[in-house]
Order: C-alpha cells, then structure tokens, then sequence
C-alpha cells in the first residue's frame, strides 16, 4: 500500500489539511506560534467587536483572575507579539471554543491560519492572499477566493454623505448585496445611492469588473485603493489562480478592525466560508501596537461537510465475516490477504453465510463460512 | 448540467413566487400535478424546486441545502441568516406592527408586556424606543393574547388587519414593512454565479414591470 492510500484512508479532511497548511506556511517562512488555552477575559471585552460571537467561556483562575477559553487566536498573537520592528510571519494551528450559531450550545472548533505582521508592504500582502489562494487549493481544487476592499467602500459612502449609525446600516447591506435596501435607506436619508447600489451588486474576475471598479472608484480617495485592489489581485491570478479569484465588495468587516484588504474563501459543496481574513491595521492601532498587520483563518471543522459529499471515503474498507463454525487458520489466511489491499474490519455474526453487514459502506464483503472463502461486490 | 436548488414558501405565497418564475422562463410542469412529491424538477431548465415551511426557507439557503429561495423580510429580520438578500419581488406585501385593544393606553410607568412570535423583532425594536418590555414567545393565535389579558400588546404581521378588527384590536404602532425576498447561499452564490444571476435578471425584469 502506497503512502497516498494511507493518507486517503486514514485521515479526515481537516486532518490532511492541517498538514498541508503547515507544511505550505513553512515553506513561505512562517513560523509556527503556540498558544495555550487561555486568555485573560479582559482581552475579549476590549475588543467584543472582533470576535464571531461575544459569548465566550469564563473560568476564575486560582489566583482569582477572569479567565476565558479562547474565542479567537489573532487577539493573543497580537496581545503577545512583539512587533516593534521589521515584520513577524506567524501561523498557528489552535483549537478555539465559540458558540454554535443554529443551536447556540459552545463547540470546539478546530482553527489554522497566519498573520504577517510590522512593516508590511504590497508584496507581503500579495504573498498572503496568495497563501489564501493555496490553502484553499490545498483542500479542494474547486474554491474561489473572493477580495474586497475596505477602503474602496468607506471612501463611496463617505462620498454618498452615509455617516454613523446610516453608514453601518449602508455596510449591512452592502455585505447582503440588498440594492433595494440601499435604495430605501438613501431615499429616506437623502443620499445619492446609486454607486452603493453598483458596488453591492458588483461580482466577478477583475477581467469582468475591473473597468467598473475603477471607474466608481474615480476621483476620490479611493481610487488609490481601486489601483492597488487591482494589482494585487492580477498578481495573484498571474500565479495560477486565473477562474478562482472574484473581486466583490459583499466582503465586508467591522471597519473599526480591519481597514483595508478583506477576504472570504468558498469551497464547492460547503454551505458557508472556509476562509476569512484580512487587513487590521486599526486593531493593531487599539492594541497600541506599530505597525500593519494582515492574516486569514481556515476554518477546519467546516471540512467535514467535504467528507459528507465524498462518496470514495465511505467505501475504502471491507468487512470480513465468521462465525462459530469459521475455520481459524482460514479466516486468519482471508484477513491478512485482505488487509494487504484494503482496510478490513473483521466481525463475528451469528451465520457467516446470510448476516448482512450492519451499518457503513464496505468495498467487498468476505464471508469465511466453515473452510470456504465467498467474496460478495460490498454494498459501497 | 448542474441544478439550481430552488426552496419555495409553502402556501399562498409561495405559488405566487413560484408564478413568478414560471413566468421568468423557469417553469416545472409537474409542480402544478396533484401529486405527493416532495422535489420537482425540470432538467431543461436546470431548476429543482420543493416546498418548505416558509420558516425554514432561510435554514434551507443558509445551510447549502438551496441554493436561492423565496422568504418574507419578516423572517429575515427574525433568524438573520447568513444568506445574500438579492431581491424584493414585491409580492406578500403586508407590514409588521405594534397592535393591542382599541382603548389600550400607554403607560410609561409599567412594564410593557408584548405578545409575538418575532421575539428579536420586537427586543430590537422596544430597545430602540427605550421600553422596557417582558417578551412572551407565542407560536401562533397571537391576536387572542391582549383579548384574554396575558399580554397588552402583540407584535404580529398585520395585511388587510381584518382579523385584529374582528377582534377589536387595532394598529398602534407600524414597525417595519415587509415583503417576499429572494435569499442565496453564499457559497453557492460563487459556484452556481450564471445560473443564479440569471434568475435574478429575469426575476427583476418582471418585478420593475408589475
């Protein structure tokens, strides 16, 4: 058996994943940052707004300190690094604990990811959304990343005259692709909201919308932006990701943290996003810490919707049947020739010959019925 | 060709939605057989279209297992899925509002008791007022709460308000207005983009018509 049979049969989807992401960020120079399982809870009151959800697990520690089970791993890597000069490649691979958001009972999600932070510049955020790229092509070749850029929205509503509470309002629904939403809201609030209306509904390669872009982004703070959204995200098509990267400005995110770059990466066949991230230079500002910063995390637990829409993993293994009356030497003979092909999982029934193998999928079924072998096609 | 997943609201509204893809070129001639079947499908047209409770329209986007769906605004404002909100397709139109007995008065003094099955609806917007309010989750009969005392208000959705003048209830308070949307995945969104936006153009020719 070969070692790509192995790593086929044994491991799960988020499992070869791991590895992988871990070998890709060590290949780009980053090195990995271990955390422990706690964070001191005043972190997360701080900074609420950041987290996916705000409810989060507390404990008081031994010496009497609210402690929580961490929510989110970015916080404690900025918290914990030092970034006073040059710039930091970090990648972790942590287990975080948040709620469910269907059921709202706590789940322990299993999380991988990077941050680049320091003195970054365009081509180390080029090389993380190109590391975004292949992490995702790492875990499925049927992805698309999709780009945003914050700049490019703050400065079109700020454009429209959309401040405060109206601005946020304008954002939600930007990141709902809800035109006629920002129609009611601008009418009602008298703004011009034709090119919010374009920008939510604007979708596609930067061959198909890149004149568009530039053109709502025209004279105004963010046509900067627009230029470099623009080469970044040729840039990456350039390395082999012509097809999977879309620029759409539905990808949005609290513009109190992240300022600049956001990204959301989709796998075919998974419900919701595997990959989100982006630029936080204001988080890192509230975090007095120098500097830009920008990262993304893989979600691992949502790859185990891959495995459910597999068929090949549920039929890699066969099931080898005995009874009382089963010859020992026979049926040793049977289960070793077996397990040199295929996983097998060996099960006594009360008659070798009729007992239908109860529960999963099986490649072939061996029944060993006295001295005699029979081998049935499975039920895969 | 891969399928476009299609869930409708159960009841009235859904065969109007249905109607309106029928006639935006997305027809399936066995959905209008009486028959039992639970997905119906037209394979020329690339669209598969089963009937869900109009509550679970959003679970069904939210979760992959439709790609785009019908849904009232009421419910979204209720779950706030995860989904793309791409259409009002300006059918089941009606508004959800603040209702109690007619002679029902006000009083700042006590704490409000509101009667609803939009829960979030009503939190956010009693917080937004700064009442305070005891919430009573009720699934249904809404209207018979203020009339047997165990609420002063509902929050319920409101078309003709025929059944609350029946009950002599009335509106005291419009929220929000509602109507039926268009929701999708937003995975799906990426991987199913052309077929998904053309029901969108199509759909969208027809609403700016009528």
């Amino acid at each position: 058996m070969d070692k790509t049979a192995i790593e086929q049969s044994i491991f799960r989807e988020d499992e070869r994943a791991i590895f992988a992401l871990r070998s890709l960020y060590r290949r780009y120079g980053y090195t990995r940052y271990a955390l422990g399982k706690f964070e001191e809870y005043e972190l997360y009151v701080r900074n609420k707004n950041f987290l996916v959800s705000d409810s989060v697990i507390t404990f008081t520690d031994a010496d009497g300190k609210l402690m929580a089970l961490k929510p989110d791993v970015t916080l404690s890597i900025i918290k914990n690094t030092d970034v006073t000069e040059g710039v930091k490649k970090l990648y972790y691979n942590e287990t975080v604990y948040r709620p469910s958001k269907s059921s709202g009972m706590y789940r322990e999600i299993m999380q991988t990811g990077l941050e680049c932070m320091g003195e970054i510049d365009s081509y180390l955020i080029y090389e993380v959304i190109l590391l975004a790229a292949k992490s995702l092509e790492s875990i499925s070749e049927k992805f698309s990343l999709v780009i945003s850029h914050l700049g490019i929205v703050s400065a079109i509503m700020e454009e429209a005259g959309a401040v405060g509470d109206v601005s946020s309002e304008l954002l939600r629904c930007i990141g709902e692709k809800n035109a006629h939403e920002i129609e009611e809201i601008c009418k009602r609030e008298g703004l011009d909201g034709n090119k919010l209306k374009r920008l939510a509904s604007l979708y596609g390669s930067p061959d198909k919308v890149e004149r568009e872009v530039r053109e709502l982004s025209r004279g105004g703070r963010a046509e900067d932006y627009a230029e470099t959204l623009i080469s970044v995200v040729r840039a990456v098509e350039d390395a082999g990701y012509k097809g999977k990267i879309q620029i759409d400005f539905s990808v949005t995110g609290d513009t109190r943290y992240y300022n600049a770059f956001v990204l959301k990466g989709y796998i075919d066949k998974i419900p919701s996003a595997v990959l989100s991230g982006g630029q936080y230079d204001p988080l890192m500002r509230k975090m007095k810490k120098n500097g830009s910063a920008i990262g993304f995390a893989v979600y691992l637990d949502l790859l185990e919707e891959l495995e459910r829409t597999s068929s090949s993993h549920d039929c890699s293994e066969s099931i080898i049947l005995y009874d009382g009356e089963s010859d020992f030497d026979v049926l040793r003979k049977a289960a070793k020739e077996c397990r040199e092909k295929e996983p097998a999982r060996v099960v006594k029934c009360h008659d070798a010959k009729v007992c239908r193998p109860d529960g999963g999928k099986y490649r072939r079924v061996i029944r060993v019925v006295g001295r005699e072998v029979i081998k049935d096609d499975g039920n895969a | 060709m891969e399928m476009l997943n299609v869930a409708l609201p159960k009841g009235r509204l859904g065969n109007k939605v249905y109607s309106m893809f029928a006639s935006a070129g997305f027809e399936c001639p066995e959905i209008e057989e009486n028959n039992r079947k639970l997905i119906f499908e037209n394979r020329e047209k690339g669209v598969r279209y089963f009937w869900v409770k109009p509550s679970d329209v959003a679970i069904y986007v939210e979760r992959g297992a439709a790609d785009i769906g019908a849904c009232g605004k009421d419910i979204l404002l209720e779950y706030e899925p995860d989904v793309y909100e791409l259409l009002d397709l300006g059918v089941g139109k009606c508004r959800i509002a603040v209702a109690a007995k007619k002679d029902f008065s006000y009083d700042p003094q006590r704490t409000l008791r509101v009667a609803t099955k939009f829960v979030s609806v009503a939190k956010s917007y009693f917080a937004s007022k700064g009442r305070d309010i005891d919430i009573i989750h009720l699934n249904g009969s809404i209207e018979l709460a203020p009339i047997l005392s165990l609420s002063d208000v509902i929050v319920d959705i409101v078309e003709t308000g025929a059944t609350l003048r029946e009950n002599d209830l009335e509106v005291k308070e419009e929220i929000v207005p509602i109507s039926a949307r268009l929701i999708a995945n937003k995975s799906s969104f990426r991987f199913k983009n052309e077929a998904i936006e053309r029901v969108v153009d199509s759909l969208s020719r027809l609403t700016s018509i009528t």
